[in-house]
């Protein structure tokens, strides 16, 4: 190896890459901070008495009511049970979605008869609130759960079909014409080439999708349920359960973020060139 | 006896009034080097891509062993002039990319893949990420992911192009040394006149409008680095130097000719 070779090596083996230089906070913490902040106001204006507890119950009821709703439950369920039906849920209709929508996006991305019958399908239902055809779905498949992971495999689906066919359309010619030249055959083509180069689409994709596909869930269940999250927010609700319908939005939040975390953190994990010069 | 023969190629692209290259016949055999010199709108990277089978060519025959050149294919080799590795595989599963997609068992495609490493020079890499090599390096990855399917000929779009001065001298001579070891016909294409007379075995000079072969030229500069001598002192030698102006005298003078056709 030569020596300019080996110095520029030296600088990617380094360990000590260059940082930028160091605020007094990060913002990071400045986030912490906020959350910090608002969980004081809530507890200082419902210990304070400002608010009725009916309105506004403080953290501690809240906190215990969880306590309770994990341990014995309300509305015949417990707080997991009533999770572990949104997360089914939601994951049947992934799971579905994820099987038959990146071939789907792959077909529409790399083929101009495919590209011609599912892209008005698509662009046709997608700006459509699920909520919207909910009635019509429930009308035709009843109220169980298959009408339920229905509503949320079509929301989930545009996303993920656009996002792949989009990461199929913007590979780079150069890599396929590279690797016809090994003697590739389209369906290699496929497997070795366009399906990996797709892949951080596919995930953005998944982002979205799940983001989309978990409101849907909920708001279905505010509708049409007798288990999930979104039906112990609503049931609670009729009765003026207040810290339940508190702690079921929190719980409802928390799974939000900690799918849009985990997913980059897969992201990060599955496609680490995403973002490198190469 | 020529393996890799073109017999009046000629090339247009739809709607376009002029041809991109005109009456190309070019022929290379075994051992043979061929560079195609020419400015940029000469039809370098048409006619490579020709060979290469990406595009098909509007008049004229291109055989390979005597059968006719149809689409993209395992025996005719490219290297090109940007990185096109697989970011998502590692050093030695990009070299052994192509026996992978020949069915080759993993054992026998990655110590192949492991020689092939060790000839462009890149023994201890084989676990590295394409991401974390130098532009070098990667053009090296991508002579060895080449020559690892055993292609009958090498085809290289202006391999060195990107690289910086240093890394260009020192990838030219690796070619060579690659060359005369693994008896590949190789056929480059560059726009560096220097780089063009030390490599190549045969010449071809191309002007632009249309693409035209413009001189053919007989050289040895690169069969004798071969044979030991250094290449500072082949390239300094009066010889080189000759050549070298002579080709860029007939670059220039082509230049001057179309211009001349402009203003008449």
């Amino acid at each position: 190896m030569s020596s300019y070779e080996a110095v520029a090596e030296a600088a990617v083996a380094a360990p000590h890459a260059p940082r930028p230089v160091k605020r007094s906070l990060s913002t990071r913490w400045i986030s912490v901070l906020t959350i910090l902040t608002l969980l004081a106001v809530w507890w200082a204006v419902t210990a304070a008495g400002l608010i009725e507890p009916l309105f506004l119950p403080p953290p501690s009821a809240v906190l215990e009511k969880g306590w309770l709703l994990a341990t014995t439950g309300y509305m015949d369920s417990t707080l997991w049970q009533h999770l572990g039906a949104s997360l089914t849920r939601i994951g049947l209709g992934l799971g579905f979605a994820i099987l038959t929508a990146v071939p789907v996006g792959i077909a529409i991305g790399h083929n101009r008869i495919a590209r011609g019958i599912f892209d008005p399908l698509i662009e046709f239902y997608r700006p459509i609130p699920p909520l919207a055809y909910l009635p019509l779905i429930v009308i035709w498949c009843g109220i169980g759960e298959l009408s339920k992971v229905l509503l949320i495999y079509l929301a989930i689906f545009a996303p993920i079909a656009i996002a792949t066919a989009t990461g199929v359309r913007t590979v780079d010619p150069a890599k396929v014409r590279a690797a016809q030249s090994l003697g590739a055959t389209r369906w290699q083509l496929i497997r070795h080439v366009i399906l990996p180069s797709a892949l951080p689409d596919i995930l953005t994709g998944v982002r979205i999708g799940l983001g989309v596909g978990w409101s849907t869930l909920v708001a279905a269940e505010l509708i049409a349920a007798t288990s999930g999250l979104g039906f112990m927010v609503q049931s609670a609700a009729q009765f003026l359960v207040t810290d339940v319908v508190v702690l079921g939005i929190l719980v409802i939040a928390i799974i939000a973020f900690a799918m849009e975390m985990g997913l980059r953190a897969l992201q990060r994990k599955l496609v680490p060139w995403h973002g490198q010069a190469h | 006896m020529a393996l890799l023969s073109l017999e009046r190629i000629s090339a247009q692209y739809p709607g376009a009034a002029e041809p991109v290259l005109s009456d190309i016949s070019v022929s290379l055999g075994p051992q043979q080097l061929l560079v195609a010199l020419g400015p940029s709108g000469s039809g370098k990277t048409s006619l490579l891509n020709l060979i290469a089978g990406f595009v098909e060519p509007s008049g004229g025959r291109i055989t390979l062993d005597g059968a006719q050149v149809k689409g993209p294919s395992a025996e005719r080799g490219v290297v090109f002039q940007d990185d096109v590795l697989l970011p998502w595989q590692d050093v030695l599963a990009n070299v052994a990319f192509g026996l992978e997609l020949a069915g080759v068992p993993r054992n026998k495609r990655e110590s192949r893949a492991r020689e092939m490493l060790a000839l462009v020079d890149l023994s201890g890499f084989e676990q590295r990420r394409v991401w974390e090599l130098s532009g070098g390096q990667k053009q090296r990855v991508g002579l060895a992911r080449a020559l690892a399917a055993d292609p009958r000929v090498l085809l290289m779009d202006e391999p060195f192009g990107a690289l910086d001065a240093f890394t260009r001298e020192q990838m030219q001579e690796l070619l060579l040394q690659v060359c005369k070891r693994t008896d590949k016909p190789v056929f480059l294409i560059t726009h560096d006149i220097e780089e063009a007379v030390f490599l190549a075995t045969d010449l071809i000079l191309l002007a632009p409008n249309p693409g035209r072969i413009v001189e053919r030229l007989s050289l040895d500069f690169g069969q004798r680095y071969n044979a030991g001598e250094s290449a500072r002192s082949i390239k300094s030698d009066p010889r080189f130097i000759e050549t070298r102006e002579h080709v860029l005298e007939r670059v220039f003078s082509q230049h001057g000719a179309a211009r001349h056709q402009e203003h008449a």
